[in-house]
């Protein structure tokens, strides 16, 4: 296929599956916001990737003209027909908030929100610091651990089962769908079976909570009433899936790429544990320079941004990330300062798109990091062991070795 | 000092109530509302703090 070809001209023909941009994506926007701080690629599907924070957020903040129908970086299936090729449960109304628009996006995003308020989240604090230690309690006195896939993978999807009222026994499976659909989206096997595992689990979730209610999102969902009728099945459903899918890979991702950092920068490090009253804006810093998540619009009718001649169904690919290290919005970018007293990072997106599991990931990730270095201050990466990043919708290290004392 | 918070900008980032609690209060949907009619000088640099990091632009200065 030709979108698997090297990148050469990252201007006219990027890819953001390159091995090269999962390696170091940084290099590249920082040439390409000089040269093309809006490149365009064919590869896949006629895409658009905004590279500098002023753009960024006025394409977010855009929806007239960019839709989030279609969210995913790596067009699949239903960038041509939703119910295409599939005879089994569908996904009809995609994943509500996340890929509707106005007003679907309206009501069935302030039905999610409560679920994810600072009040709420607060009560899920003795739940994931719990948890945390229960996994380091697993591998503290061994002296290695794979810091993604031993730890910062474990955490997000056990928080996020129990939110929804499903079984956190199937933690690896949830996460093997997640992965499948999100990370390995170029596969459309293996991302169709991601899918259908989703899919087909939820639907029987569905039907157990309709007739068993718990305390839990799913049974709040399926016993609401919006304008005096109860919330459609296939709403539910993809509000079920939408809030696994975006609750598991990108936290996860945002520890380990803090981890990560913690492990490479001995500085930071051993300054974060002398001086636990930073970890509020180090954990906004490093979600600033380490940003998970990308996610897709599309364009609803021929528009020219700023010298751009964009068409009618392109996607635009909103590289957050990216907005994140631009020089015109941050000072050294390319430097995590723990302390950074100004950061208008938009990690979580801008506009009414914003990240409602928002206050959810900022907690896990700060008890996280603050669990992991009570018990395991000084650590480093393993060496001659290779780190492996996923990338594209959701960036963040998936092998992680570190040692320690 | 007056500020507010402008809620046709406000997505709930929920970034000043972070930093000034003080200063600030969240609802269950992430609005944010300033709960002090008068900044209390002492408070000044972290409403100063909270403006600077809100990704939507959202806090105005009312009065200085």
């Amino acid at each position: 296929m030709t979108h698997t070809a090297p990148v050469t001209d990252w201007a006219a023909d990027f890819d953001v599956m390159d091995p090269r941009y999962l390696a170091d994506p940084f290099s590249i926007w920082d040439e390409l916001r000089q040269t093309c701080p809006i490149p365009h690629t064919g590869r896949r599907k006629s895409s658009w990737m905004p590279l500098r924070y002023d753009d960024v957020t006025a394409i977010a903040h855009d929806i007239e003209h960019f839709s989030s129908l279609k969210v995913a970086v790596i067009p699949g299936d239903e960038d041509e027909d939703p119910n295409a090729n599939f005879d089994g449960p569908n996904l009809e109304y995609g994943l509500p908030p996340i890929s509707a628009d106005p007003p679907l996006h309206t009501w069935t995003r302030r039905l999610l929100l409560p679920w994810f308020s600072h009040n709420r989240v607060d009560t899920y604090v003795p739940l994931t610091r719990d948890l945390c230690r229960a996994l380091l309690d697993g591998f503290a006195d061994k002296g290695h651990a794979d810091a993604a896939a031993d730890y910062a993978q474990q955490i997000p999807v056990r928080v996020i089962a129990r939110i929804l009222g499903v079984s956190t026994d199937l933690a690896d499976t949830f996460t093997g769908w997640v992965r499948d659909v999100l990370e390995f989206a170029d596969d459309q096997e293996r991302r169709q079976r991601g899918a259908d595992g989703l899919l087909y689990y939820f639907v029987e979730q569905v039907a157990y909570r309709k007739e068993n209610p718990g305390d839990d999102l799913l049974s709040e969902l399926l016993h609401t009433e919006v304008e005096g009728q109860p919330v459609d099945d296939g709403i539910v459903l993809g509000m079920a899936a939408l809030v696994l899918i975006a609750g598991v890979d990108t936290t996860w991702s945002a520890i380990g790429s803090s981890l990560w950092h913690l492990a490479t920068h001995d500085e930071d490090r051993k300054r974060l544990v002398a001086e636990p009253q930073l970890m509020a804006t180090a954990v906004e810093e490093l979600l600033r320079a380490y940003s998970p998540v990308t996610m897709a619009r599309e364009v609803t009718q021929d528009i020219d941004y700023a010298g751009c001649p964009m068409k009618q169904g392109d996607k635009v690919l909103m590289n957050f990330p990216a907005a994140n290290r631009d020089p015109e919005a941050f000072e050294h970018p390319e430097v995590v300062q723990l302390d950074r007293a100004h950061n208008r990072h938009v990690a979580f997106g801008s506009g009414i798109h914003r990240c409602a599991g928002s206050n959810l990931a900022r907690m896990e990730l700060q008890v996280a990091l603050e669990e992991w270095l009570a018990r395991i201050p000084e650590f480093s990466l393993a060496e001659g062991q290779e780190i492996t990043w996923a990338g594209g919708q959701v960036r963040g290290p998936r092998i992680l070795p570190v040692v320690f004392p | 000092m007056k500020i507010r918070v402008d809620p046709d900008k406000c997505q709930g980032h929920a970034r000043c109530y972070g930093l000034a609690p003080e200063l600030f209060d969240v609802d269950d949907y992430g609005q944010s509302t300033v709960i002090v009619d008068e900044v209390p000088v002492e408070l000044e640099d972290k409403a100063r703090l909270a403006i600077a990091n809100c990704p939507e632009y959202a806090i105005e200065i009312i009065s200085e």
